[in-house]
């Protein structure tokens, strides 16, 4: 076992990266992720990786997928307005069935928007990131140790399904220090990728890494075969924690840090005799759908809590379908909710039961 | 079970509150507990304000954002006058009163008036009057032991400035006996 360190978020899922075999690193500085190019750029030439700048976001997601397809664990960070002018080249990584890992460290948009932490992009990563019918595996740790684990998930889950995934943060999550325990590689099975495009020296067919597909019936067979692998994802890969969801009667679904706050909230609410209970989403995509469902009928209503104007709260009604109160909890703009704004709500969704 | 300190620290950029907080997060970090340090970021630590919060605990830390403070440390007077209302009652005030000469009015704080920078400065301590705070905090709530406070400095200080170990010692125990 490692020794239990303090580390800042994003210098730990640096390193976590580096831990879980990535050397090709391509990225563009933006707060509040920084720190995480700045560490790549510290530690990749020690270790005989790549750490480049790029001229552009643009520039550094296409040179993950050119990476990517050579069969390499390559990766790129940055924050909100970053991973808009990423969008197309993740579409395209998505289109060419290629794993790579996207960090995005959140920051108040729309436009520049601040520099502050957010959830705001909750719909981008989970529904709109690019252009066309795809998804990519999307990760929302709540702490340090946890975005650390999920690094090494995000990486083998895209080599095993070949799909992009992102890790989902935002700046508090990044600028952070907590404890940490470094996961050692060696534990991990290794992914053989025999779609890459390296040298083979003419002893098998060459491979074709490519997004495009001019006859429609073959774009159509090479999507619903994707979909075929993302309804899979959906039946196994869902992930949630629940915490005190047995007898609650108020569940608050609230992911990354704003369920470090409702959690806070949670626990002063139990003291004070309110049934609360939390689910937190740690997949985002799929969405843990299976987990909240089996508390509808057990629970009087849901509360999701983000920092946003609403978001994953049209998954939480999507799910509950009608069958019980959803309300919606959030700031937005770079603020933090604060734990007792969240226990207000939970008191008054209780007095109205 | 110790008790859990929930801290900020505040002051101009460049007096060291991140790496105060720092050094008592290395605390919690070598005595086992549950931890956070979150600064402040973005323009502020450019010359403006910088801030930091602190939380050491026996269970899971909630939010890292600590605005109910039981320990607030303030090194100019824009964070004692953005902060002092924050405090829980019964909370600790530290202030150092070299940079600060206003009073805090509340009677629910304990608060202490520590000239540090010019305790920091007379000793030849220039830019550790963050340290001498750090003592006083200690000593005042003794969030840990003695040897951990020491442990944590040799954590923080990097290997390539080892001469600023003493010097930090020196500044901590400055702070403990002011």
């Amino acid at each position: 076992m490692n020794e239990r360190v303090l580390m800042k978020g994003n210098e730990a899922l640096a390193e976590a990266a580096i831990c879980a075999g990535c050397r090709h690193f391509f990225g563009y500085p933006i707060t509040p992720q920084t720190e995480v190019a700045a560490y790549m750029a510290k530690r990749m030439p020690k270790i005989g990786g790549t750490y480049l700048q790029a001229e552009s976001e643009i520039a550094a997601i296409n040179m993950v997928l050119g990476a990517s397809s050579a069969g390499v664990r390559a990766m790129t960070s940055s924050s909100s307005p970053g991973i808009s002018l990423k969008s197309e080249g993740i579409s395209y990584i998505a289109g060419s069935d290629l794993p790579a890992l996207i960090v995005n460290v959140q920051r108040g948009g729309p436009g520049l928007g601040g520099i502050q932490p957010s959830q705001s992009d909750y719909w981008q990563a989970t529904k709109a990131t690019g252009h066309g019918d795809f998804h990519m595996l999307v990760f929302a740790p709540s702490t340090v140790q946890e975005m650390v684990d999920l690094v090494f998930d995000a990486f083998d889950l895209g080599d095993k399904y070949r799909m992009p995934a992102m890790l989902f943060l935002d700046g508090m999550l990044g600028q952070m220090m907590e404890p940490v325990i470094l996961p050692d590689p060696s534990s991990r099975p290794v992914i053989e990728k025999p779609w890459a495009a390296n040298g083979h020296q003419g002893k098998r067919p060459h491979n074709i890494i490519k997004s495009l597909y001019l006859e429609p019936q073959e774009l159509e067979r090479t999507i619903i075969e994707r979909f075929k692998r993302y309804d899979h994802i959906k039946a196994t890969e869902q992930r949630a924690e629940e915490y005190l969801t047995d007898d609650a009667d108020i569940i608050i679904v609230a992911y990354g840090a704003s369920s470090r706050i409702a959690r806070s909230a949670v626990n002063t609410a139990r003291s004070m005799g309110i049934k609360a209970g939390l689910i937190r989403p740690i997949t985002l995509w799929p969405f843990p759908v299976d987990i909240i469902n089996k508390n509808v009928e057990n629970t009087k209503a849901f509360l999701s809590v983000e920092m946003s104007m609403g978001q994953m709260v049209d998954d939480v009604r999507l799910v509950v379908n009608g069958r019980r109160p959803v309300s919606f909890f959030g700031r937005t703009g770079g603020i933090i909710p604060t734990p007792d704004e969240v226990l207000e709500q939970i008191k008054a969704i209780n007095g109205g039961m | 079970m110790n008790k859990d300190l929930n801290l900020v620290l505040a002051g101009f950029g460049g007096q060291g509150i991140l790496f105060a907080g720092k050094v008592i997060a290395y605390c919690g970090l070598i005595e086992n507990r549950e931890l956070s340090w979150l600064p402040s970021y973005g323009p502020e630590m450019r010359g403006g304000t910088a801030n930091c919060s602190v939380c050491l605990s026996d269970i899971p830390i909630g939010s890292p954002l600590v605005l109910s403070p039981n320990a607030l440390i303030a090194m100019n007077l824009p964070s004692l006058d953005k902060f002092v209302n924050t405090v829980v009652p019964g909370g600790t005030i530290i202030v150092d009163s070299s940079i600060i000469s206003k009073k805090v009015e509340r009677t629910d704080v304990n608060t202490f008036y520590v000239p540090a920078s010019s305790i920091a400065e007379e000793n030849g301590l220039k830019g550790l009057a963050n340290i001498v705070l750090v003592g006083k905090l200690f000593k005042e709530l003794g969030f840990c032991s003695a040897e951990t406070i020491d442990a944590a400095i040799l954590k923080c200080v990097p290997a390539s400035k080892a001469k600023m170990i003493d010097l930090n010692r020196k500044a901590l125990e400055l702070g403990i006996n002011s």
